[in-house]
């Protein structure tokens, strides 16, 4: 694979800087205050959450709103085995049970296209939280059940890995041929298909993998939540943040859903706190903003400033006709 | 032996019968035209063929071997790839890289090496090298066509569809896509081509079918053709209507 040692050398400037901050991050909890774990901890939950849906979502052009739904399922795997298990067991549990429900859900509504596939799939996050709200009810008999309490700085070290996880699969499997089989699909899917790729099972299985890392990411954060019924755990906010945060950090490389995803939550922790009646408000007029300026959200701005700096040959090629 | 035979082939959508009892078959190394009036049928015909469509009855028989229904990822790695009446190249990829597309999943088990350099034997024989790294979205009409060809190609396939290469192309670029066609059938291609453009197909081709209402009207060669009444009255016919208005 010399390839992939070239871009690996290519980047070399990237991936210092990514070490630089990861070892910050793990330093943090040695020597800052209580809150800023838990600030910090949010953060990269959304972080997670956010490269999960880019994982899919961004190279395939499919836009998933059952984020929520593969949240919903970790948490409740950290709920019904979070005593019975050591927590990497169960944080892998929580990852396989969304990785299943991910396969189930993608091999039905993967044949739609565009809006419909996103209304399909945000439906699956309130059936599935209705059904079981039902089933608890009318089958156990209870609602909502505790989740085994797990210290700040453990949870914080897990979710820490879990984007870095994330960060190099998204990073390696871009630039592999099943990530260029991926990115076909969003590019044209009839041709992709009509040239050897088996989408459906690129689709399902991509879609599968992101819903992994949000069991995983479901799972670990759930032991913070002290009670969950299936209102919480399903929370709709979890399939429309990490949208938003994506399309608000960019979806053109790795850093874009991370910063997206930092920008955004810190951004919604000082707006909760100061204006707690306007938030959304202010929130939606951001968004709106990003979506009419920065279509490529703020690594796209970077990426452009970056051209404009250098001159950049780039900026012109693709809107050049060549004959 | 025949390389593909299609029988009673039949397509609806709704209440309309786009394709209707088709029969047809094509030698191993031959050209064989498809022509047609507007809404003949003949892209939904390419369409079941290639595994864009499943069928509603009948048989598509591929080296001896039923495609029929068959999802077309399966098709193009049996060798039986198609190109599309508007074009479907991937714009943000680079010419190469559409290319290398199609020799990395075209067939099974090809390492990097491998593809790139057949990815490059194709564009060098389709005329593409020197556009090489230039996004395929922001290339002319013409070269787009040659960069799906190209993709096609890099697929390794027995054979090729064609859907209307030469639609929207000026006089001297019919002539090089001509040209082309025939340079594919000389690497031992068999093509099925679609096409509006007469002259081109009453050249290249040595046989010829006329679809009409989703039927196969009349089969033969280029000069029988061209002579038959019928196809005169409906195809023909029309085309100089068409170009009276025009
Ligand atoms: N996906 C579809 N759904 C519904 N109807 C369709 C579909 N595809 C084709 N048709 C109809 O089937 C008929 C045949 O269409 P087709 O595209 O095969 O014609 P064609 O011979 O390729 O025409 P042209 O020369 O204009 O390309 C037309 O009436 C068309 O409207
Ligand atoms: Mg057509």
């Amino acid at each position: 694979m010399t390839n992939l040692s070239m871009t690996v050398k290519k980047n070399i400037p990237y991936i210092a800087i990514s070490v630089l901050i990861l070892a910050l991050l793990a330093a943090v909890p040695f020597f800052s205050k209580p809150y800023t774990v838990v600030l910090l901890k949010n953060i990269l939950m959304f972080a997670a959450l956010t490269l999960s849906w880019a994982l899919f979502s961004g190279p395939t052009g499919y836009i998933s709103l059952a984020t929520a739904a593969f949240y919903g399922v970790g948490i409740y795997t950290a709920a019904y085995l979070g005593k019975v298990l050591p927590l990497p067991v169960m944080v892998l549990c929580g990852g396989l049970a969304s990785f299943l429900l991910a396969l189930i859900i993608g091999a039905i509504t993967l044949r739609l296209r565009g809006i419909y596939f996103a209304i399909f799939t945000l439906s699956s996050v309130e059936l599935i939280k209705q059904v079981l709200h039902w089933f608890e009810i009318t089958v156990l008999g209870t609602r909502g059940r505790p989740v085994v309490k797990i210290s700040n700085t453990t949870v914080y070290y897990v979710v820490l890995l879990i984007v870095v996880l994330l960060m190099v699969t998204t990073y390696f499997l871009k630039r592999s041929r099943y990530g260029l089989a991926m990115s076909s699909i969003g590019s044209c899917e009839d041709a992709a298909a009509h040239i050897g790729i088996n989408v459906t099972w690129v689709k399902v299985l991509t879609f599968a993998l992101s819903s992994f890392f949000i069991g995983l990411t479901g799972a670990t954060t759930a032991t913070g939540l002290i009670y969950i019924d299936s209102h919480i755990a399903f929370d709709l906010n979890y399939s429309f943040f990490p949208t938003l945060m994506a399309i608000f950090g960019g979806i053109g490389n790795v850093f874009g859903p991370v910063i997206g995803a930092a920008v955004f939550s810190y951004l919604r922790e000082i707006l909760i706190t100061r204006f707690p009646y306007a938030y959304m408000i202010i929130f939606g007029a951001v968004m709106i903003l990003t979506i009419l300026y920065l279509p490529n959200g703020i690594i796209g701005l970077v990426q452009t400033i970056k051209d404009k700096v250098l001159g950049g040959k780039d900026a012109t090629a693709s809107s050049r006709k060549v004959n | 032996m025949q390389l593909l035979q299609v029988e009673k082939l039949t397509k609806h959508f709704g209440g309309l019968t786009a394709v209707s009892g088709v029969d047809l078959e094509v030698e191993r190394g031959e050209i064989l035209g498809l022509i047609g009036p507007n809404g003949a049928g003949k892209t939904t015909l390419f369409n079941l063929i290639s595994g864009t469509f499943a069928p509603n009855a009948g048989k598509i028989i591929f080296n001896g071997e039923s495609i029929g229904g068959l999802k077309p990822n399966y098709i193009c790695r049996k060798g039986l790839v198609r190109t599309f009446q508007t074009v479907k190249i991937f714009p943000e990829m680079t010419v190469f890289q559409n290319v290398l597309m199609g020799s990395l999943f075209g067939s099974e088990g090809k390492s990097w090496p491998e593809a790139t350099g057949q990815a490059r034997e194709i564009l060098d024989f389709t005329g593409l090298s020197h556009l090489s790294d230039v996004p395929a979205g922001s290339l002319t009409l013409v070269n787009q066509k040659r960069v799906e060809v190209a993709r096609a190609l890099a697929t390794r396939p027995q054979m090729l569809l064609l859907d209307e290469l030469m639609a929207g192309l000026n006089p001297a670029e019919v002539a090089e896509a001509m040209e082309l066609v025939t340079r594919i059938r000389e690497r031992g291609i068999t093509i099925i081509m679609i096409e509006h453009v007469m002259k081109a197909i009453m050249n290249i081709c040595k046989r010829i079918i006329v679809l009409h209402h989703g039927k196969k009207i009349i089969e033969g060669t280029p000069e029988e053709i061209s002579t038959n009444k019928t196809v005169i009255e409906i195809y023909l016919g029309e085309e100089e209507q068409a170009h009276a208005g025009s």
